[in-house]
């Protein structure tokens, strides 16, 4: 009885809905949201949260210096995880981003220390140089026609081979310290190893609200000094790469470049122009990756950077983009950057053997992949 | 007769040793439908590419409004005012239809000096002209790996009128379609050429071409067996040309004149 009366009444209420087209079904939330690039991120990061907080919660992972340093460990992962996305939506890939840091921070590090330039110039030409390598990937990509896996891999190695010539015949060592003195002073150093909000940290710590070191002589100042301002690179880095991405007439090219390039080329996208703009992008992000790091340690090692290309990668994957390109998210490819991130501290944290993570970075990778293939067969309607 | 738009003379094209076009002189005037037919493979999608920027011609040369012009990239031909719809539609499935509809031309808006693509715009536009060529989109934001066959044509034929300011270039633009769009699509042409844009349609069908066409070139083995102008052939002649001149009588025959 009470059924028929609500069907009468839908019925009644029938004309005063909008004309919806009687072919769509009407798809469950649970299926729109599957169909948005961040949605494994998303899930993703809540989950790995989740357990952290279960299993790690007394071992100070989410103190102060604990949550300080897995958000640096991220905030790493996701400044080359942007460049990574981008590229990768854009339809290629840079397996020398790895090498870049190295050679990055070895350029860094010998024209400052060694050839006694100051340290804004052994940055900004450092900037120019990894760029120009990072445009030249991109030319040879475009007038060979060979995968960037291929062009990028043999820059994997030609860049790491001349950062460790570079300094063993320049200084006989394959690391390069001293750059803290040098730095003493630089205006632009600052910009990628200074900390912000110090002043607000001192006096949380004075209030009481964070811990202070209790001796030693940092006595009294705050275990969080303020925020690194990798932090900040990071997130300056997520929301440009975000707003370019979605926002702007460029990030439609980047989709139609990495979707379908000739059909792109034919409707007057700037193909090459966008895939050589986002090699350098990528040498952009890994050239901010290592100047923060070589103002961090203070010194530049021939070896830095190792596998850093995987991991961005593999965050950009998390994150929902689809290896084949012209799909994903800048935000999915920062939550992705997150959870490695907060998996490889948290870990550490829980006192896990580390050796677990790679096989926990398999399996998610894994995961990840299929998931976004699944995906990408139901936005193309193939399933 | 008035001046062309465009005029094509002499176009060849070799892709290595082969030679796909040897020769083949088009020339297009405002508010006519220039109709190129042929057999499969004679050059018709090779010679509208080199019209539209996508390959460079190996010899011969392009005079648009009257002036040489040279065009390095399909950017350039667009700019010309030059739009196409290639056989293989251009489009990219993973994409909404807007922004395939504005792909490489996508609307702006500044805000606080710094430009934005115009989602509202696009989407309200790509919806309006869809509309106008009789098919209702379930939503702009719908992938275009979604749409069927002859929907995705027809975002494809949308985008080219909607752009195409002097020149509007169809490659087989009704293979796909249905009854209702198919003549659509052939009013949108008639609707266009009275606007005095030069339309040039490339199709397999005679009963099309007869119906829009003003001009009719066949091409074969990338030559040009001819033009003709509207009145001046019959649709039998016109049908053995495009076979590339082999009569199809026999074939008619068993086909009961259905071809
Ligand atoms: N990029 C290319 N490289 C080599 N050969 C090509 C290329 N493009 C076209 N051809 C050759 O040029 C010839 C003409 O091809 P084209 O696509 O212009 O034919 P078409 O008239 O459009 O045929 P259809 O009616 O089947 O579309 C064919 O023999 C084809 O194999
Ligand atoms: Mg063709």
């Amino acid at each position: 009885m009470t059924q028929t009366a609500e069907a009468a009444e839908a019925e009644a209420a029938e004309p005063e809905q909008p004309p919806v087209d009687e072919r769509v079904k009407e798809r469950s939330k649970f299926h729109q949201a599957l169909i948005r690039p961040e949605l494994g991120g998303i899930a993703g990061t809540i989950l790995v949260f989740f357990f952290f907080f279960l299993t790690a919660r007394d071992s100070g992972m989410f103190s102060p210096s604990g949550v300080l340093n897995w958000s640096i460990v991220s905030a790493q992962f996701i400044i080359i995880a942007v460049g990574a996305c981008l590229l990768m939506i854009a339809g290629e890939f840079d397996l020398s981003v790895g090498s870049m840091i190295g050679f990055a921070g070895m350029s860094i590090a010998l024209l400052s220390v060694s050839l006694g330039w100051p340290v804004w110039l052994a940055i900004i030409v450092t900037f120019i140089l990894c760029m120009g390598v990072g445009a030249l990937n991109g030319w040879l990509v475009i007038k060979t026609g060979l995968p960037s896996f291929i062009v990028t891999l043999a820059f994997l190695f030609i860049l790491r081979g001349l950062t460790i010539f570079a300094a063993i015949t320049t200084t006989n060592k394959t690391i390069v310290g001293g750059i803290r003195d040098v730095a003493e002073g630089d205006w632009l150093a600052p910009i990628f190893g200074g900390k912000i909000f110090t002043g607000f940290f001192q006096w949380m710590g004075d209030a009481g609200w964070i811990e202070t070191f209790e001796r030693g002589t940092r006595k009294g100042q705050p275990v969080v000094e303020g925020i690194p301002m990798l932090i900040v690179w990071a997130l300056v880095l997520v929301i440009f790469g975000h707003w370019l991405l979605t926002k702007t007439k460029f990030g439609n090219w980047i989709f139609a470049s990495g979707g379908d390039a000739r059909s792109a080329d034919y409707v007057g996208v700037p193909v090459n122009r966008v895939k050589i703009l986002m090699f350098m992008f990528t040498a952009f992000c890994a050239c901010v990756f290592a100047t923060a790091q070589v103002m961090e340690f203070g010194s530049a090692g021939a070896d830095r950077g190792l596998l850093k290309e995987f991991e961005a990668i593999i965050s950009v994957v998390i994150g929902g983009a689809l290896l084949t390109g012209g799909y994903g998210s800048v935000i999915g490819a920062a939550l992705g950057a997150i959870i490695f991130g907060v998996v490889q501290q948290g870990l550490f944290f829980a006192g896990v053997e580390s050796s677990l993570f790679r096989v926990f970075l398999g399996v998610i990778l894994l995961l990840a992949v299929i998931l976004n293939t699944y995906i990408r067969r139901m936005i193309t309607g193939e399933k | 007769m008035a001046e062309p738009i465009i005029d094509m003379r002499n176009i060849e094209k070799h892709f290595g040793s082969v030679i796909a076009l040897a020769g083949v002189s088009v020339d297009v005037i405002p508010g006519e439908c220039h109709c190129l037919l042929g057999d499969n493979g004679a050059g018709k999608s090779t010679f509208i590419k080199t019209m539209s920027g996508v390959h460079k011609p190996s010899a011969g040369e392009i005079f648009f409004e009257g002036k040489p012009m040279n065009f390095d990239s399909p950017r350039d031909s667009i700019d010309a005012g030059i739009a196409t719809v290639y056989q293989d539609l251009a489009m990219i499935p993973l994409m909404s239809v807007a922004r395939n509809f504005f792909m490489g031309n996508e609307p702006t808006r500044k805000i606080a000096g710094i430009s934005f693509f115009d989602h509202q715009k696009a989407n309200d536009v790509t919806m309006a002209e869809m509309k106008k060529m009789g098919i209702n989109l379930r939503s702009p934001d719908q992938a275009v790996g979604t749409l069927s066959g002859g929907e995705r044509q027809t975002v494809a034929i949308a985008r080219a009128v909607h752009f195409g300011a002097k020149v509007l270039i169809l490659d087989e633009p009704t293979s796909a379609l249905g009854v209702r769009q198919t003549a659509n699509v052939l009013a949108t042409v008639d609707k266009v050429r009275s606007q005095g844009i030069g339309v040039v349609l490339i199709t397999h069908n005679v009963r099309h071409a007869m119906a829009v066409g003003d001009r009719f070139t066949v091409l074969d083995r990338g030559k040009t067996l001819g033009t003709a102008n509207r009145g001046e052939i019959t649709p039998e002649e016109l049908q053995d040309l495009m076979a590339g001149g082999q009569k199809l009588a026999t074939l008619e025959g068993s086909l009961g004149g259905t071809v």
